[in-house]
C-alpha cells in the first residue's frame, strides 16, 4: 500500500474488512454481504466525524442493494461543492470494483473512473470510497474550481447570466 | 422521388401550352431544365438492396458473394454459405467491435448481437466506422443503421445497456440462451460471442456469463498507447478463462491519482484498431467455417511488427467456481475426446499409405502431442520440465501482482514474456 498518502493509509486500516466473499447473484449471501457493507460504511463515516472530515452519505436506492446513491462534497478555499453520488453494484463484485458516477462533472472533466481492482473481497463500498473517491476529490475538485470547470452553489446564478 | 418529378415536369408542360402569353415560356423553359436535372441526380439517389435468399457464386458484378463463395472454388473453405447459420454477439460496439461488426455483415454473417450502452461522440471519429453525423445516437442505433444499409441479409440485434449491472447481466444472459434463429442448434443460441470492451470489469462479466453457458468467447484488446493489441481463444474447461490469470492489484503498488491521471485519457489509433479487429475477424472465421489454424492467443506489437503466439491452460486454482466446473467436465470427457481423436488418426491413416519416413531412429525421437499433456496424470508422467515451468508461470503471475502496479494488458504482455522464457528454455 506505499504510495498513498498517510491519510488514505491509516483510514483504509481503520475500515473493518468484510468476511462474507457475495454478489449481487448471490442470494442470501449477498443479504448478509450487505449488512457487514453497511457496518463498514457505518463505521467509516464515524471515523471521518471523529475527525472532523465527515464528507459523504451513501445508501442503498433499492431493495436489493444493487443500487446506491447519495451524496459527497469537497471543501476547497473555504467553500464547499456538492455533488450527487451514484453507482451500480456490478455482477462480479467484489471481485470487480463499482464504477463511482458523479452525474453533475459528466462531461465536465476527464470521465471519471474511479473503478479499481480490489484485490480482496474483503473490501467493501466504504474501502472504495475511501481509496477511490476521496483522492480523486482532492486531486479533481482544485483543479476544478480553479480552471472555472465547477462554479460554487451562490456562485452559479450570476455566473449564469454572463 | 422520380415519379414525382416526371408528374412535375407534365405539369409544367400543360402549363405552357395552357398559357396564352408567350411572355412566360421562358422562364417554364428554365424551370424545365432545372427538373430535367433534379431527375438526373435522382437516378444516383442511395437506393437499398433487396434481400438475396440464397448466396450465389455466379460471377456477377452485382452479386453481393461472388468473391466470397469464391473463396470455395480457391478450396479455402469447403462449404461458405454454412455462415447464414451462425450467430455472433459482440460487446463493445467501439473501435474494434464496430469493425468487426462491419466485417462480419459485409461477410454476410447470419446473425448478429450488438451490446453497447454508450452513445457515439466526435471523440470517437479518429477510428473508423462511426460518422459525425452519428454523434448522439446510441452506438447500437448507430451501427445498426450502418450495418443494414451494408447487408440487409443480416438479421441484428441490438441491446443498449450496460451488461455489468445486475439488470443488464440478466438480459444479457437471456439473449444469448435464446434460440429463436436456429432452434435446432446444440448449447446456448450464439456460436461465438466477441469481447470488444475496454475495461477488466466489463471482461470478466464476459467471463463469467461465458463460463456459465460453456459459451467458446473471443477476447480483443489494445493498449492504453495504442501500440499493441491481442486476441485470444476461450473455451470454458479447456483453456485459461479470464479469471484463472489472477487480476493484478491497484491497491498494492503506485497512488491511484497519479494512475488515474495518466489513464483517464486513453490514446488510440485506427489502424492498431483496425488491425486487431481483422485478427479477430479473421480467427471468428476461421473457427466458424472450419478452415486453417485457429489462434488461442495472437499478440501485435506495432512497433516492432511482432505477432507472439501461445497457449494458456486453465488454473485449478481459478477464483471462477463455474470455471472450476467447466475444467471438470473437461477431464471427465477426456476418454472421449481421445476415441474421436484416434478415430480421426485411423481415418487419415487409411488415406495416407503406411512407410516410415526415416529407416532408423538413432536418437529415438518421436512426435508426442503436448496439448494432451493433462493436468492430472501430467504430473507424473509428462515432460517435468514443461509442468515446472507451467508452475514458475503462475508463480510469476503471483509476484507480479504483489510487485506491479500494471494494467490488465500490460499484465498479459508480461505473462507473454513468462511464456517466451519458458518457451526458450523448453526448446
Amino acid at each position: 500500500m506505499e504510495g498513498w498518502d498517510p491519510n488514505t493509509k491509516s483510514a483504509l486500516t481503520q475500515i473493518p474488512l468484510l468476511s462474507i466473499k457475495a454478489g449481487p447473484r448471490d442470494g442470501a449471501a449477498w443479504t448478509q454481504r450487505l449488512k457487514e457493507e453497511y457496518k463498514a460504511l457505518i463505521a467509516y463515516t464515524g471515523m471521518n466525524k471523529s475527525n472532523d472530515n465527515d464528507w459523504f452519505r451513501i445508501s442503498a436506492a433499492n431493495a436489493e442493494g444493487t443500487r446506491w446513491t447519495g451524496k459527497c462534497w469537497y471543501v476547497h478555499n473555504l467553500l464547499k461543492y456538492e455533488f450527487d453520488l451514484q453507482f451500480d453494484i456490478p455482477v462480479t463484485y467484489p471481485l470487480t470494483a463499482p464504477e463511482i458516477e458523479l452525474p453533475q462533472l459528466d462531461g465536465k472533466t476527464h470521465k471519471i473512473d474511479i473503478g479499481f481492482h480490489f484485490n480482496s473481497p474483503r473490501f467493501g463500498i466504504a474501502h472504495a470510497l475511501c481509496l477511490g473517491l476521496a483522492p480523486w476529490l482532492a486531486a479533481e475538485i482544485p483543479i476544478l474550481v480553479d480552471s472555472g470547470m465547477i462554479k460554487h452553489k451562490d456562485d452559479s446564478a450570476s455566473s449564469s447570466e454572463s | 422521388m422520380e415519379v414525382e418529378l416526371k408528374e412535375m415536369l407534365d405539369d409544367l408542360q400543360a402549363l405552357k401550352r395552357s398559357l396564352p402569353d408567350p411572355s412566360h415560356q421562358a422562364s417554364i423553359d428554365k424551370l424545365q431544365v432545372h427538373v430535367e436535372h433534379l431527375t438526373n441526380l435522382a437516378q444516383y439517389a442511395p437506393a437499398r438492396r433487396s434481400k438475396v435468399k440464397d448466396m450465389s457464386a455466379e460471377v456477377v458484378d452485382s452479386n453481393p458473394y461472388s468473391r466470397l463463395m469464391a473463396l470455395q472454388r480457391m478450396g479455402i473453405v469447403e462449404n461458405y454459405e454454412r455462415i447464414r447459420e451462425f450467430s455472433v454477439a459482440i460487446v463493445g460496439i467501439g473501435g474494434v467491435g464496430s469493425v468487426a461488426a462491419e466485417m462480419l455483415t459485409r461477410c454476410g454473417i447470419g446473425r448478429l448481437l450488438l451490446y453497447d450502452y454508450d452513445k457515439v461522440e466526435l471523440a470517437n471519429m479518429n477510428r473508423l466506422f462511426f460518422r459525425p453525423e452519428q454523434v448522439g445516437m446510441t452506438k447500437t442505433d448507430a451501427a445498426v443503421q450502418t450495418l443494414s444499409d451494408i447487408n440487409p441479409d443480416v438479421v441484428l440485434e441490438s441491446y443498449t445497456l450496460n451488461i455489468t449491472t445486475v439488470q443488464g447481466f440478466e438480459t444479457f444472459m437471456s439473449s444469448l440462451r435464446k434460440k429463436t434463429f436456429r432452434p435446432k442448434k446444440e448449447g446456448s443460441g450464439v456460436d461465438l460471442v466477441l469481447s470488444c470492451v475496454d475495461n477488466y470489469e466489463a471482461r470478466m462479466v464476459v467471463n463469467q456469463a461465458c463460463n456459465e453457458l460453456n459459451q467458446t468467447w473471443m477476447e480483443s484488446g489494445v493498449s492504453e498507447d495504442a501500440v499493441s493489441g491481442h486476441i485470444q481463444l476461450l473455451i470454458p474447461g479447456e483453456t485459461a478463462c479470464f479469471a484463472c490469470a489472477p487480476p493484478l492489484v491497484v491497491a498494492s503498488g503506485v497512488d491511484e491519482r497519479t494512475l488515474k491521471r495518466e489513464g483517464v485519457c486513453a490514446a488510440s489509433l485506427p489502424t492498431t484498431m483496425g488491425v486487431v479487429a481483422g485478427l479477430l475477424v479473421q480467427n471468428t472465421l476461421k473457427f466458424l467455417l472450419k478452415f486453417g489454424h485457429v489462434s488461442p492467443y495472437l499478440g501485435y506489437n506495432a512497433l516492432k511488427d511482432y505477432f507472439p503466439t501461445m497457449e494458456m491452460r486453465p488454473n485449478p486454482q481459478c477464483s471462477n467456481a463455474a470455471c472450476l466446473e467447466r475444467q471438470k467436465e473437461y477431464l471427465l470427457a477426456k476418454p472421449a475426446r481421445d476415441a474421436a481423436a484416434k478415430a480421426k488418426m485411423e481415418a487419415e491413416a487409411l488415406v495416407v499409405a503406411e512407410c516410415p519416413i526415416h529407416d532408423d531412429n538413432e536418437w529415438n525421437i518421436s512426435v508426442v502431442d503436448d496439448s494432451e499433456l493433462d493436468r492430472t496424470d501430467g504430473r507424473s508422467s509428462g515432460n517435468p520440465l514443461i509442468l515446472c515451468s507451467e508452475s514458475i508461470l503462475y508463480g510469476l503471475f503471483v509476484v507480479a501482482d504483489l510487485l506491479l502496479n500494471l494494467d490488465n494488458f500490460l499484465f498479459r504482455k508480461l505473462l507473454l514474456s513468462c511464456s517466451l522464457i519458458f518457451q526458450e528454455n523448453g526448446s
